[in-house]
């Protein structure tokens, strides 16, 4: 799948007839996905005092504590996920198969479901966490817990794109690098990384957007507490739930949107130096 | 560990239908219009029915908003509902009282509003969300629950305030969060429990979970120590997996649960036949069922 960079070549206006067809359908897809958007954004106009509850403890809080775990999950994702990516990339080993199936199903998996499976798994009667309780560690309940459902969510993403990225780097190069005496580590630093860098740049930056807005699993495995679980996506819903008003909903939304607006322009920015594979 | 296995995965179960209600709560805006046919003005006549008389049938879609506590016991009153009334069919959307009244004020597509509080009830007919206050058709009680196996060994109500134990609630916008937080306020203005007995719990608080639902959950699943929910909310399913930890009459909090029609309501009549319905002896005894009291 080739994201944002690959060169548009537009047609002459040849074939007319796909254009009465298509525009259409395109402008009415368009609106759809703009009016929601552009709803949410008049509302917080309308609502005026924004700043106000874009300053409030509550807000403030989530937003700290979202921009706190999301880092988190980004450096883990990178530190863990850089060798597996590269490995996926370069090696073929028994049970290849079953490692990317694994890493890619929480692509397609409703995080709920993957909250249900972390808190089976790491809960405390959980299959491992009960022996977490044991030794009285507990995670449920906690930011740790946050910070693993965001990592279990949007971690692929990360590797998918890396390893994508590792495999756009011809291996000849890394050869050619050990022949001239570089050992296998300086080849990957100095060679590798630096060709593969935008599509790293590009995992990171969806890992993090995708962290940045997890909800589900976190709601079933984390709980849902100001200053120590409740993210960004938690606020708006407790705030929709509490039933005072959407203001606050509205307020917390835009931020998010502002930085998904940001990442996106970041996306543009560096894939526009390279092409990036997904 | 095997043998929590079939509790474990009714838990689970219970775990992903509460999330996902509560996930889909926002996307309920739109449901399809109801197919009022014909017959419906016809029967538009008398308000409500009083209980015994002999109602005309209702017909046609009616969908209720009702807060989550409510779940079991008007699920059987919507199928007895349903069986009374051959041609009516109830669409039910359960959620936190104030999360209902959020998406009714947004525009949801309701014909009644159940709200665990006049509290809820009172703001929706303030904003205009229903014709009148409502009846309060039922009650309810606290109670304390406790995973089975009882990890933090909670035996009587002050041990809530022992440090470290994981306590879970709802905020306090939805009704049990706020009753829960009153019982708190009473059992510290008792005397016994210490001057600093209700901070003392709350400091052990460790989620808000969206609706009484989702704690009962988490207590059975026994990620938490403890939690405030509804005498009624300890159905037969959960009974095996949770023990009660009664609040008395005097520390306890009177639960009143109020139903009205929506002022957007597309059927009026089978909205009214269904409240007459709830108020019945058969929709009461229904509720009594279930462990609420009939209301004075």
């Amino acid at each position: 799948m080739a994201l944002v960079a690959e060169t548009t070549r537009t047609r002459a206006i040849g074939s007319l007839g796909l254009g009465w067809l298509f525009g259409p359908l395109a402008i009415l897809f368009v609106a759809f996905l703009s009016v929601p958007l552009i709803a949410l954004a008049w509302r917080g106009i309308e609502s005026g005092d924004l700043s106000e509850q874009m300053t409030s403890a509550f807000v403030l809080d989530a937003l700290r504590l979202s921009a706190i775990t999301s880092t988190f999950t980004l450096l883990i994702a990178i530190i863990a996920g850089t060798p597996l990516a590269y490995l996926l990339a370069r090696r073929d080993f028994p049970g290849k198969f079953i490692v990317e199936v694994l890493v890619d199903l929480p692509l397609v998996l409703p995080p709920t479901v993957a909250g249900v499976a972390l808190l089976v798994a790491f809960g405390r009667r959980g299959v491992v966490g009960e022996y977490f309780d044991d030794a009285g560690l507990n995670i449920a309940f906690t930011t740790t817990a946050v910070i693993l459902a965001q990592l279990f969510v949007s971690a692929p993403f990360y590797i998918r794109t890396a390893k994508a990225g590792f495999q756009s780097v011809t291996p000849e190069y890394e050869g050619v690098a050990s022949t001239l005496g570089a050992s296998p580590l300086r080849a990957f630093w100095r060679i590798t990384l630096p060709l593969a860098w935008p599509s790293l740049v590009a995992g990171a930056i969806l890992c993090w957007a995708r962290a940045l807005s997890e909800l589900g699993a976190t709601l079933i495995f984390a709980g849902n507490f100001q200053g120590e679980t409740q993210t960004m996506p938690l606020a708006i819903i407790s705030a929709f739930e509490s039933g005072k008003s959407i203001d606050v909903s509205i307020a917390l939304s835009l931020i998010l949107l502002a930085a998904a607006a940001v990442m996106l322009l970041l996306l543009r920015v560096v894939t526009r130096t390279a092409p990036v594979r997904m | 560990m095997f043998g929590r296995t079939t509790l474990s995965r009714i838990a689970v179960a219970q775990l992903l239908a509460t999330t996902l209600a509560f996930a889909a709560c926002g996307d309920d805006d739109d449901p399809p219009e109801p197919t009022s046919g014909p017959s419906v003005a016809a029967t538009q006549g008398p308000a409500t029915q009083l209980p015994g008389t002999e109602a005309p049938l209702a017909t046609g879609d009616i969908t209720v908003f009702a807060a989550a506590s409510l779940t079991s016991a008007f699920e059987d009153i919507g199928t007895a509902f349903e069986a009374a009334n051959a041609g009516a069919s109830v669409t039910f959307n359960f959620a936190g009282s104030p999360s209902l009244r959020t998406q009714l004020t947004e525009g949801a597509d309701a014909d009644i509003y159940v709200s665990a509080d006049t509290n809820n009830m009172t703001q929706a007919l303030e904003a205009d969300l229903v014709v009148d206050e409502g009846v309060i058709f039922t009650q309810n009680r606290l109670a304390v629950i406790v995973p089975t196996d009882n990890p933090a060994n909670i035996t009587t109500l002050q041990d809530l305030s022992r440090d470290g134990v994981k306590l879970v609630l709802t905020q306090p916008d939805v009704p049990v969060g706020s009753y829960a937080r009153e019982s708190l306020l009473k059992m510290q203005a008792e005397g016994s429990f210490g001057a600093t007995f209700s901070d003392d719990v709350l400091a052990n608080l460790v989620s808000e979970e969206p609706n009484v639902k989702a704690i009962v959950t988490k207590v059975q699943l026994g990620e938490a120590d403890a939690g405030i929910v509804y005498v009624t909310d300890v159905t037969a399913d959960v009974a095996a997996d949770v023990t009660i930890i009664e609040i008395p009459d005097a520390l306890n909090i009177i639960a009143t649960y109020p139903i009205a029609v929506t002022t957007n309501a597309n059927n009026v009549a089978a909205a009214e036949a269904f409240i007459a319905f709830v108020l019945s002896e058969d929709g009461q005894a229904i509720l009594e069922q279930y462990g609420f009291q009939s209301a004075e």
